[in-house]
């Protein structure tokens, strides 16, 4: 484990982030107009406001960071690039920590300025501490970079990575609490969403929007997402192949 | 065939099915230090899987391969072994200065030899061009320069020099000569027949086997034919009377 590699990996995807100025806006300006478009449509109903906020704080990471470290990492392996670097000293876990710590970075800074638009200009009544409402946001942000590193494995083109959007990220997104509580769904679908990593996700931001202290569902939910995030991390791992076929 | 310089590379049995194709079959090979090998053939005939096999990124179904008294692609190699894909691997929204400076802290390289390299492929002009802004053949070169980072004693060149004009590969060529004279052992392949007399020695591929492994000179004078092109037909010609159509 070279720490030095980790950081020539993360310093790289940081600059070609910064040269992508589309790529820098879809992660830090649109999940701002998102909250913002959410607060002007419940402008006269605040109690709304203050019920989606949090969850959506939750989710607009997750999916933003999904989408781009999924593109990203495809086209390294479509490039070429990947291959050379594995016939390089290069560690696996290298790489892939090299590309978590960049976009970890990315996702804290989205998360500062989602987190403060929210509480300071929208007035979001979060009972939680911002503090801590940022860090259930990056732990939900590093979420979606980690099953986007995974997911990546399994698309041949960036087209076919986009489509893993609709069919692993919006059934999460229906069934993660934030149109009806989790409890109120038939049974069957209450235990395929127990099963599923947003669930804990958007449970952790709630937990932060009505309760002053730390809980310790906040805790455990926290640690749910952490160990799913770690997982993907691991299988994605797994799916970097010195030799292919 | 005489050789001076000591054995770099060995391949016994090699054998690699790629999709429903045997693109390899029963493959042995030597290569030495200090010379320049060509390997050529027809589109499809098995050059980059090859090479792919020797740098130790090719799934093998059988055989064995040993670079530098080692397994390919074994951790030693990654950093003594060069390797240029067919297609240009690099990052096209970075420069090429950007590039070469990523690559040599992967490789553990002084900073130093970006600059030298730049130098080698005749880039230097260009160190804060944008990648995606270069023509094919510069873009070429910039992958090709990544592979002299680290000051590689094996070098395996996919067709670096496809898309340059002459003044170009001449220089390229004399590059390899002058790496290869320095003790590396060099292998580059092309399907342009008349690159091969620049090479040491050629080795001649045909839908996965090589038929012929000999010098420019000394496969015309087997041949009996005046250029490397139709020596090539002349062997294909004969495997096809001693062995039958293949397809
Ligand atoms: N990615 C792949 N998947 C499946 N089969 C492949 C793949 N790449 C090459 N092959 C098959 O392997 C065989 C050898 O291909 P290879 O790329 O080694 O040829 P080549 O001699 O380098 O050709 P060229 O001069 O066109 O680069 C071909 O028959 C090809 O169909
Ligand atoms: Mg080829």
């Amino acid at each position: 484990m070279k720490p030095r590699i980790t950081f020539a990996v993360t310093a790289r995807i940081l600059r070609q982030l910064r040269r992508d100025h589309r790529t820098l806006a879809l992660m830090l300006v649109v999940p701002c107009l998102l909250l913002t478009l959410l607060w002007w449509m419940f402008v006269d109903n605040e109690a709304v406001f203050d019920r989606l906020g949090g969850p959506l704080l939750a989710l607009f990471p997750f999916i933003v960071m999904f989408l781009v470290t999924s593109v990203t990492t495809l086209t390294e392996r479509t490039s070429g690039t990947l291959e050379r670097l594995l016939a390089m000293p290069m560690g696996k876990l290298e790489f892939l920590l090299g590309y978590a710590l960049a976009f970890g970075l990315v996702a804290v800074m989205q998360s500062v300025l989602a987190v403060s638009l929210a509480v300071g200009l929208l007035d979001l009544d979060a009972r939680g501490s911002v503090i801590t409402l940022g860090l259930v946001a990056v732990v939900d942000a590093l979420l979606g970079t980690a099953l986007g590193l995974f997911v990546s494995a399994f698309a041949r083109t960036e087209f076919q990575a986009v489509q893993f959007l609709p069919a692993l990220v919006i059934p999460q997104l229906l069934l993660c609490g934030l149109f009806t509580p989790r409890t109120a769904l038939p049974p069957a679908l209450e235990a395929v969403s127990d099963l599923l990593p947003l669930s804990y996700a958007v449970a952790a931001m709630q937990a932060v929007g009505t309760s002053a202290t730390w809980t310790s569902d906040l805790t455990q939910d926290l640690v749910v997402v952490t160990a799913w995030a770690l997982g993907a991390l691991a299988l994605g791992a797994a799916t970097l192949r010195r030799r292919t076929a | 065939m005489v050789n001076n310089g000591e054995t770099t590379v060995t391949v016994a049995g090699l054998r690699v099915v790629r999709g429903d194709e045997v693109a390899l079959d029963e493959l042995n090979l030597r290569l030495f230090a200090g010379e320049v090998t060509g390997l050529l053939g027809p589109s499809g005939c098995g050059k980059s899987t090859l090479m792919r096999s020797l740098v130790g990124v090719q799934r093998v179904q059988r055989g064995s391969i040993d670079v530098l008294d080692v397994p390919a692609g074994a951790g030693p190699n990654r950093s003594r072994v060069g390797y240029v894909t067919q297609s240009p691997s690099v990052y096209g929204n970075l420069t090429v200065a950007e590039n070469l400076q990523f690559f040599a802290a992967v490789l553990g390289a002084p900073g130093t030899n970006v600059k030298r390299v730049l130098t080698q492929v005749d880039l230097a002009e260009y160190a804060d061009a944008l990648v995606n802004r270069l023509s094919g053949g510069q873009r070429n070169r910039v992958s090709l320069a990544v592979a002299l980072l680290g000051e590689p004693v094996v070098l395996i060149l996919d067709e670096p020099t496809v898309g340059l004009d002459p003044v170009l590969r001449r220089d390229l060529w004399a590059l390899f000569h002058q790496l290869a004279a320095a003790g590396a052992t060099v292998v580059v392949s092309s399907h342009v027949m008349d690159e091969a007399e620049r090479c040491d020695r050629l080795l001649l591929m045909r839908d996965g086997a090589i038929i012929a492994d000999d010098t420019p000179a000394g496969l015309l004078a087997t041949t009996g034919t005046s250029d490397i092109e139709a020596a090539f037909l002349h062997l294909v010609q004969q495997a096809q009377v001693t062995t039958g159509v293949r397809s």
